[in-house]
């Protein structure tokens, strides 16, 4: 019973470090300074077919 | 065409006749104005109108770039300029963050992404949703910045360079180490709070003691990471409390977490009824959320505020053996020529040399009209040339400078700011010594009655009387209230005003660009000969059309710029007016000493009519044909937001730097008697202070240079987005609408945030003083603790949420 335990327990501290260790890695690399902006881009192509006035313009510039 | 009809773009009415429109998607669109059409049409030949099915706002109308403003872009291509914003990354690509005016929904995000990504030379572009703000690479090499910020304008919105602060950075790494001690409260008391189910399991169905004991180490092992790192910002608060020698709010906090902590310790090591671990992740946990969240308010205000903050570039041309070159402004020494050209801001005080013009010096003293500066007249800096260039000798730079004068006297006025005690930390204050001395004779009582059971109780009087709902009360409140308040574009950028705005008693405007809209209007036309007044309308348009003047702006306004008239030998007179000739006949538009036909017409009856007018006389060549008065008008809202105001039993005086009868005028029309005119900075410093000594708390209305003093003097102050840095530096709160109408409208929120933190504080101490008894004399489970901890939060939370 105890054995048991005891090794639930060294399985939660091998999860606490990952997940801390993916928390911290997130906020560090900026995840959490936008929280408005992904959830909204994420509903505007970017990869709509090419218009033809899309590349008339390319070729005006 | 109907004038129901509204612009496509911006949804403006569409007024009559005006027949502009943009084929969008195969559709013929109508558009309200020229600046509109030349935006809408920008967007199409970009291939994004992909923005006009994705929006969910309506943006500001669009305005016609005009050349000056391109060649004025221009500046930032200049290396010395470049240098305070600019990020060298290698030796072509260079980066920067722009703020970007006018964003008004999600869609204009990605029409400004996608506009800038598709230009040759740009890198990258990253547009933050939350703060408007963009960073920019590009190469050097491919495209210049200023072409980068004219795009952004050819799409209708402002883009200009921001200057990374230094508060800036150190609020986002403050942030980041904020959201890591809420992931280690946060995976600290889960964990804890899953090994507490064990044990109050084991409590209930019988448990092996070797377990309870590997348990409660491995709760004290979670729990010590919570404790050191997470709930760290409470210690330093409250060690700066006591230290400054009054009890704030973090004093009880800190002093729940390190008891139940240590007696939780002494409980595992040497066994013991109950652990507390999972009590204090949650409540630490808790805590670090709402001053997260608080603090998130509050750093978008700020942001918010630093995007008003525009970067100008400081430059000024030197004359130097008749050539002219562009210098910064810090390398001008006392004695240098200068050349301000019309339109510029002037950089340094000096006199004038050479060349006649007016100048507005609105800003700086709030004289509504502008001055005219001949030879040997003093310039100051700051105010703007308005007609033609003008030769200055400087006389002061930086902080010799009248303006710097005026910056120093906001740090002065800063500084002797009456405050106003927190209601929070007042309630701290007596509830911890309340507290402490409670606990202490409860200890004393158990000492004699049942020593072993001393702990115990102790540790469950201070856990059930954990301060967690008093001490987010206050601080869910106001987080609430604030971001109620921007979405209202009522913008708070320091904490206490909300609290103070509800004892306000008395409010003082400034008057020019306050009170008024700053600019002049033409608000009637009396024509005196036998030329219509739409005629006469034509005419002084046409005439009007080259010159920079505040007044010609009033003018051009009034006609659709298809139906002005060729105008020759058009002629600027700085100080008096223009002249032209058009039709072949030849006219004059100035002041009733501009032209001999007007000379010796009697205006005693306008006078009378309009006391605080200009008027501006329009001539042919031998008689006058009308008179245009022109008046800078109150805002649409001032009168509504005075009226309230005075409902509501509040005071109202006006402040203004402009001459008795303009200020007057402007008293009656809206019913104001407390009146103080010609008032100079201190001037009105000194006015404030005066109201202040008479015992009333005072909130301050400005825009200019010349009310950042009394902003900052007063308990609290409003500054218009459209006015100036300084004044919204020196402001507790910036109304980005520019109405008048939410002065009032922040009033009421002030009030009903008061009363929500008063009724929360009501409940944290009602709920802690029923909680008490049972506590002490040891009826209190550690579950019911903890769970009567969670509830009386909640409760409080809750509560402040009405707020929205």
């Amino acid at each position: 019973m105890t054995s048991t335990l005891v090794f639930l327990l060294g399985l939660t501290v091998i999860f606490i470090l990952l997940i801390g260790f993916g928390i911290f890695w997130a906020i560090k690399s900026g995840q959490f300074e936008d929280m408005e902006g992904p959830a909204q881009r994420i509903l505007m192509d970017e990869d709509d077919p090419m218009l033809p006035s899309n590349q008339l313009s390319d070729k005006k510039k | 065409m109907s004038v129901s009809e509204s612009c496509y773009h911006c949804g403006q009415p569409v007024p009559g006749g005006v027949g502009l429109s943009v084929n969008i998607a195969h559709q013929s669109r109508a558009m309200c104005c020229l600046g509109c059409q030349a935006v809408a049409q920008a967007i199409v030949d970009n291939g994004l109108s992909e923005y006009y099915k994705n929006r969910t706002a309506l943006p500001g109308q669009g305005h016609e770039v005009l050349p000056d403003e391109l060649k004025k872009l221009a500046l930032y291509d200049h290396p010395d300029i470049q240098r305070s914003f600019v990020i060298d990354s290698d030796e072509h690509l260079r980066e920067a963050v722009l703020i970007l005016e006018g964003i008004t929904c999600a869609a204009c995000v990605w029409l400004n992404e996608r506009h800038l990504k598709q230009l040759p030379g740009v890198k990258s572009v990253q547009v933050n949703y939350a703060s408007h703000r963009a960073r920019v690479a590009w190469d050097s090499r491919e495209i210049t910045l200023s072409r980068i910020l004219q795009e952004i304008q050819l799409l209708g919105y402002n883009a200009h360079p921001y200057s990374a602060l230094q508060a800036d950075a150190l609020r986002k790494s403050r942030r980041k180490k904020d959201l890591q001690r809420i992931a280690i409260a946060g995976i600290g008391s889960a964990q804890a709070m899953m090994l507490s189910v064990g044990l109050y399991a084991g409590n209930w169905y019988g448990i092996d003691p070797d377990t309870v004991i590997l348990l409660r180490w491995f709760g004290l092992l979670l729990t010590l990471p919570v404790v050191t790192f997470s709930a760290m910002p409470f210690y330093r608060a409250a060690w700066s409390g006591i230290k400054s020698g009054h009890l704030n709010m973090d004093v009880p906090v800190a002093l729940a977490i390190i008891t139940a902590f240590i007696g939780s310790v002494w409980v595992t090591l040497f066994g013991g009824a109950h652990v507390y671990y999972d009590s204090i992740g949650m409540f630490t946990l808790f805590l670090l959320g709402t001053r997260l969240l608080e603090a998130g308010a509050r750093g978008k205000s700020v942001e918010s505020a630093e995007n008003l903050l525009k970067l100008q570039p400081t430059m000024a041309i030197r004359l130097r053996a008749g050539q002219q070159e562009y210098v910064p402004v810090l390398d001008l020494v006392g004695g240098d020529c200068i050349l301000c050209k019309p339109g510029e801001t002037v950089a340094a005080d000096g006199m004038v040399v050479e060349g006649v013009s007016t100048v507005d010096e609105a800003l700086l003293t709030g004289e509504s009209r502008p001055v005219v500066k001949q030879p040997g007249d003093s310039v100051i800096a700051g105010s703007v040339n308005l007609e033609s260039p003008l030769t200055l000798t400087v006389t002061g730079v930086g902080e010799n400078t009248v303006l710097a004068g005026i910056v120093r006297l906001v740090d002065k006025a800063q500084a002797e700011k009456p405050r106003i005690a927190g209601l929070a930390d007042r309630a701290a204050s007596w509830f911890t010594v309340g507290l402490l001395i409670f606990t202490a004779l409860v200890g004393l009582v158990w000492f004699f009655v049942d020593r072993s059971q001393v702990l115990d109780i102790v540790l469950a009087v201070l856990v059930v009387t954990c301060p967690c709902a008093l001490s987010l009360a206050i601080p869910a409140a106001l987080a609430a209230a604030g971001s109620h308040l921007i979405k209202r574009g009522i913008l708070v950028t320091r904490g206490h005003a909300l609290e103070t705005l509800a004892r306000v008693n008395h409010v003082v405007f400034d008057k020019t660009g306050t009170l008024t809209q700053g600019k002049p209007v033409v608000v009637d036309v009396i024509t005196l000969a036998d030329v219509p007044a739409a005629q006469c309308d034509v005419l002084a348009a046409s005439l009007e059309q080259a010159s920079e003047h505040p007044l010609a702006a009033a003018f051009k306004g009034r006609v659709a710029a298809s139906g002005l008239l060729a105008v020759q030998m058009a002629r600027n007179h700085p100080g008096q007016g223009v002249s032209g000739e058009t039709g072949g006949q030849c006219y004059t538009l100035g002041n009733q000493a501009f032209s001999s036909a007007s000379h010796d017409v009697a205006v005693e009856d306008y006078a009378r009519r309009y006391p605080s007018a200009t008027l501006v006389w329009l001539c042919d060549a031998t008689r006058p044909l009308a008179v245009f008065v022109l008046e800078d008008p109150l805002r649409g809202d001032a009168v509504q937001a005075v009226a309230t105001l005075k409902a509501r039993g509040i005071e109202v005086s006006i402040l203004s730097g402009d001459n008795e009868t303009t200020v007057r005028h402007v008293g009656n029309a809206l019913g104001v008697r407390n009146l103080h005119w010609q008032q100079k900075p201190q001037d009105k410093l000194a006015s404030l202070q005066a109201i202040q000594r008479t015992g009333a708390i005072v909130a301050m209305v400005g825009d200019g240079i010349n009310d950042a003093p009394v902003l900052a003097g007063a308990q609290v102050s409003f500054a218009m987005a459209a006015g100036t840095n300084v004044a919204n530096q020196s402001s507790d709160i910036v109304l980005l609408s520019n109405r008048l109408g939410d002065v009032p409208q922040a009033l009421e929120t002030g009030h009903a945030t008061l009363s929500v933190m008063q009724q929360n504080l009501f409940w944290a101490v009602a709920y802690n003083l029923i909680a008490l008894p049972f506590a002490s004399l040891g009826y209190v489970s550690p579950w019911l603790a903890a769970l009567g901890m969670s509830i009386s939060s909640m409760v409080v939370v809750l509560n402040a949420l009405r707020l929205r």
